[in-house]
């Protein structure tokens, strides 16, 4: 016969044991993302003023305090921009193949091996090849153009795991209802199926626009570098803000390391202010909302 | 605005297996007919067969004769979008677009399929929901999101929908196997006032609903497990649940296997 047990020490004491083990990863990922956070604002706010983002470093001596990141600023978001424009485009439409139309077939599971294959690319590569490629042997000129080339190889991979992941997400009921009502199938994608999948690709787009921001080593081959303000992305070196973060800290004087710490601030901000507004599109276009 | 389908020497293929075989049956105009039978014999099969939805599966495939008004749906030249804009169907779980509101979710397959001026999609829609005896329980929020309603007011958005686009043909696979005794009532009441323009096919496992419902009766079996399905007797409702002529229903019929 079974009677109602009580739970026995040792479990109670795994359970606390567990537990304890549980807050204390939660902590260990966390303390580190508090203390970059608490960093890089303390450090940054220093020189985060008007002039910081309204100036860029041209004519700025050795050792003065003033100069900013304004060329900087324009030239990540520049080059943050094409870089979407570039591989939002394929890596939805590649998505879209591998789900609605791919079958699992031959060419679509190609497609995602070598998609698995480019997200493995260190971002040194891919800022190597579009240095090889399109400016030694193509022979264009450094630009911010180049370094969004570079910038879309990496982000394009990441666009393509995410939306294919948010496509699969969608009812195949919902595909079928539509197809019942005698709507042809890409009408079918574009009325139903992305409509449903939105908040989701777009969040997917905005992790990709943020991974991408950050990086250095793709830019330093391909927009080179410059302390002056280069409105034209596909003329001449251009600066972005990794690049300048990486540059003023290699420099000796504090007030150039100054500008570093406000210039990571600044690039924090930014993939803030993006993932901000990617929720309010999200938001304004999700279900829920009860219009 | 009804029409006659006409079936002969139907097979339908899951890859190589074949999950129901040589089936013929006259589907009246302006009627309810019911497939009754097991899981898994192949009646939601056959039904998808008849608006060219069985194919959208992939691997998936048909050979015989599907023939509405006398045309066949499964001539090569057949435009398979067409055929599923004049036979409607609607599906066991309710499947509103989640992102379009009851407004929108009635008006889709008229908006996905070309322009319809506002004020005419309103008459539409009013009509259609009306006709969906849902229009009273809706008409103050037509906007809201179609996902919102309970079970049985999302299946009847869902047959608003289908009927919005006008067709033929209604085929209904196991509407009421979701919802509660009193939708289900308002989803019979909804069929039989729906069949004085439509021919309505329903697959359903219950038995009493086919009984209650329908006029004619198809039964389905498989032979074996494994065996493709097939129609064992196809009757007016009344004799089929009276007096089958095959000891088959008979069994299925009084709840003796099945």
């Amino acid at each position: 016969m079974t009677t109602i047990q009580h739970i026995s020490t040792s479990r109670r004491i795994k359970d606390r044991v567990v537990q304890g083990l549980v807050y204390l990863a939660f902590a260990a990922a966390v303390v580190p993302l508090v203390s970059v956070l608490w960093l890089v604002i303390s450090n940054g706010l220093a020189r985060f003023d008007l002039e910081f983002l309204t100036h860029s470093m041209n004519g700025i001596g050795a050792r003065d305090a003033h100069g900013g990141a304004y060329h900087a600023i324009i030239g990540t978001l520049q080059q943050v921009l094409l870089a979407g424009v570039i591989s939002v485009p394929i890596g939805l439409f590649t998505a879209i193949y591998l789900v609605e139309y791919g079958n699992n077939g031959r060419l679509s599971r190609a497609i995602s091996f070598f998609v698995d294959v480019m997200t493995g690319i260190p971002s040194v590569v891919a800022g190597l090849f579009v240095f090889a490629f399109w400016i030694l042997f193509l022979g264009f000129e450094y630009s911010g153009w180049a370094g969004a080339l570079a910038l879309s190889i990496l982000m394009m991979p990441t666009v393509v795991r995410s939306a294919e992941e948010m496509l699969r997400l969608v009812p195949n009921d919902l595909r079928e209802a539509s197809y019942a009502l005698g709507v042809a199938k890409w009408r079918t994608i574009v009325k139903v199926v992305l409509p449903t999948a939105f908040t989701g690709i777009v969040t997917g787009i905005m992790l990709a626009v943020a991974r991408v921001a950050g990086e250095t080593a793709p830019l330093l081959m391909t927009v080179f570098f410059t302390n002056s303000i280069n409105h034209d992305p596909f003329s001449g070196p251009q600066m972005g803000l990794p690049l300048f973060v990486f540059d003023q800290a290699a420099r000796p004087n504090d007030t150039a390391v100054d500008r570093a710490w406000t210039g990571a601030l600044t690039l924090i901000l930014i993939v803030m202010l993006l993932n901000l507004v990617a929720r309010l599109i999200a938001w304004w276009r999700s279900p829920a909302r009860g219009r | 605005m009804s029409k006659q389908i006409q079936v002969s020497g139907l097979d339908a293929y899951y890859g190589s297996h074949k999950a129901i075989e040589d089936v013929s049956m006259t589907i009246e105009p302006r009627s309810i007919t019911a497939f009754i039978g097991p899981s898994g014999c192949g009646k939601s099969t056959f039904l998808r067969t008849l608006n060219r939805m069985h194919e959208v599966i992939p691997g998936a495939r048909v050979e015989g004769k599907v023939l509405l008004d006398g045309e066949d749906l499964y001539a090569p030249t057949v435009e398979p979008v067409s055929v599923r804009r004049m036979i409607g169907m609607v599906f066991q779980r309710p499947n509103p677009f989640p992102t379009m509101s009851i407004y929108e979710n009635v008006a889709a397959g008229l908006r996905l399929n070309g322009r319809v001026s506002k004020s005419e999609m309103d008459g539409i829609v009013e009509e259609s929901l009306k006709g969906a005896n849902l229009w009273n329980e809706v008409k103050d929020r037509l906007n809201k999101p179609g996902a919102g309603l309970s079970g049985g007011q999302q299946q009847r958005l869902c047959i608003a929908r289908a009927i919005a686009v006008r067709p033929q043909v209604l085929l209904m696979d196991e509407p009421c196997s979701a919802l509660d005794p009193i939708s289900t009532l308002a989803i019979e009441d909804l069929m039989a006032k729906l069949k004085d323009q439509y021919t309505i096919v329903i697959v359903t496992h219950n038995m009493q609903q086919a009984a209650r419902v329908s006029d004619r009766t198809a039964f389905f079996n498989l032979a074996e497990q494994g065996k493709p399905g097939k129609v064992v007797e196809m009757d007016e409702t009344s004799r089929m649940f009276t007096n089958p002529s095959q000891k088959a229903t008979e069994d299925y019929i009084t709840g003796r296997f099945g």
